[in-house]
């Protein structure tokens, strides 16, 4: 990928994060890292997302939010997961409230890895993300609707594999 | 009477990097009841105490919150070496105050900048996040970390600074007073944010003391606490004093943040002075058996650490109480009869840190 076609915009949620991920993110778009020159600007608004960045992993109190702006954003969208606890669960893997890593949830492209993640290696995430828009959006794939049925599947592999 | 509608605030918000969620209660566009909701950060991590070492345990506390860690891993270190009964050296002990000041030199930069930007001062934002990369970077060059340093251990410091580093840090310190005075003649003067912010969201000082407001919301009302003067670390052997505000406005929690940043920069420079010569740490032997509330002055306010063992290796309980949720119920208060348009202002003047709050 040698240039961008699109502006890509991104949404970030904080799921269950200590906020060390999230201010990383908010650093990579001032102006020492500027995410800006690549075109991204991070919104507020699910439906003129393309991007989602999700920092953090899945607890019962967010599960539903982040099923809602999954299944809010337009195709193609690309999900990048920011940190190791958004990866598996990190440190936190093994307390009563998580379910483990973002994919338990929604289908994941990026993983970033990291506590907390740099800017840089965020940054990089995110441009590999691009490359996987670009791909999407040329052959036309189509994510599915995360549903409250999956997730009840997902749950119950979650325990299963904490077992 | 007019009709009332709920409207909801957040817990995906533009103006929060964080999720809080707000049931607004609205009689045209006046705000006149509040009902909070949290829990969309709840981990648990109180509980792994029974999973992991007291030892390895400085790590989760230091993961409460990505912007207070050093002061979280801080706090819970200073109970364990209460209980122990342990002299962690000197050295130590003002390097734990350089660090901590740092911190909150951050998080007020951090602040600053989401402030604006919830202004729609965009520009500012900007500025304030510019300014706070050079305390990361010396963060970074002193601990190895950018935000979550892990440098703290039970019995003292993992790294030590050496004495031109120091030097370098003062300087470079002194070197960005003019640049932080810049910024905070724009919080302190500029014509539209006084607009913003004069008269906006009071709380008196009776509310604040009974509701219980912590740190700069309660400084911004007059109340006077600072735990930084109960003279942990090396804060006993420093001269500074809290800087109070009284009106208790938007303005004047905001004011005290902008001043506390220079009360910081003095800190550091009194601590480089100071700062003797020793050992960064203490060999440690055996486990804490007994109880202790650990507090200390997190940027948000004070934060108190309950940690009870009971001679072995994991800790029976460890419980947290963070200035954001005692700063909640402050919050409800003044956002009852606030104009919907003034929301997210005068939440963030309490300087919500949700990561913090429900741990």
């Amino acid at each position: 990928m040698t240039y961008l076609a699109k502006s890509p915009w991104i949404i970030h949620y904080d799921a269950s994060s200590c906020n060390g991920c999230d201010i990383e993110i908010l650093a990579c778009l001032t102006p020492m890292y500027d995410v800006e020159r690549f075109g991204i600007i991070n919104t507020g608004n699910p439906k003129h997302a393309d991007i989602f960045v999700v920092t953090g992993s899945i607890n019962e109190a967010n599960r539903e939010v982040i099923q809602n702006i999954y299944n809010q954003m337009p195709d193609p969208k690309v999900v990048v997961a920011v940190g190791i606890c958004a990866c598996s669960g990190g440190v936190f893997r093994e307390c009563y409230n998580i379910a483990g890593g973002i994919d338990k949830l929604i289908p994941v492209d990026v993983y970033v890895p990291g506590c907390a993640a740099r800017p840089e290696s965020i940054i990089d995430g995110i441009v590999t993300a691009l490359g996987v828009l670009e791909e999407k959006r040329k052959n036309r794939v189509s994510s599915p609707m995360v549903t409250d049925h999956d997730h009840k599947a997902h749950h119950k592999h979650a325990e299963g594999g904490a077992q | 009477m007019s009709k009332q509608i709920t409207v909801p605030f957040g817990p995906q918000h533009p103006v929060l990097p964080e999720p809080l969620h707000l049931d607004l209660v609205l009689e045209d566009e006046k705000v006149v009841d509040v009902i909070p909701t949290i829990g969309y950060v709840h981990r648990g991590l109180e509980k792994l105490v029974e999973k992991r070492e007291f030892t390895e345990y400085v790590f989760i506390a230091e993961r409460i919150c990505g912007i207070c860690s050093f002061i979280h891993s801080q706090t819970y270190v200073q109970g364990i070496e209460q209980i122990m009964g342990l002299e962690v050296p000197e050295r130590a002990q003002y390097l734990r105050t350089i660090w901590s000041e740092y911190s909150r030199l951050h998080s007020h930069l951090l602040w600053l900048g989401l402030f604006a930007d919830s202004m729609g001062f965009e520009s500012v934002f900007m500025n304030a996040w510019r300014l706070r990369e050079h305390i990361l970077d010396d963060l970074e060059a002193t601990t190895g970390g950018r935000v979550i340093q892990g440098v703290c251990k039970v019995g003292g410091v993992r790294r030590d600074i050496s004495p031109e580093k120091l030097d370098e840090m003062v300087r470079g310190l002194k070197g960005m007073e003019h640049e932080l005075q810049d910024l905070s003649k724009v919080f302190l003067h500029d014509n539209s944010i006084q607009h913003r912010l004069r008269g906006i969201g009071v709380l008196s000082k009776e509310d604040a003391y009974q509701l219980g407001a912590v740190g700069p919301s309660a400084r911004g009302s007059g109340v006077a606490i600072d735990i930084r003067e109960t003279g942990y670390a090396a804060f006993g052997k420093i001269n500074f004093k809290p800087v109070v505000e009284y009106e208790g406005d938007c303005y004047a929690r905001c004011a005290v943040r902008v001043k506390e940043m220079f009360t910081s920069i003095d800190i550091i420079e009194q601590c480089a002075k100071k700062i003797p010569d020793g050992p960064v740490d203490m060999k440690v032997t055996g486990a804490p058996d007994g109880e202790y509330f650990s507090r200390a002055e997190q940027p948000r306010g004070e934060v108190i650490h309950y940690i009870k063992g009971n001679g072995k290796k994991n800790l029976v309980r460890h419980r947290v109480r963070t200035p954001t949720f005692t700063n909640i119920p402050p919050l409800v208060t003044l956002l009852k009869g606030c104009d919907l348009a003034d929301v997210p202002v005068i939440v963030l003047t309490i300087d919500p840190c949700i990561g913090c709050a429900e741990r």
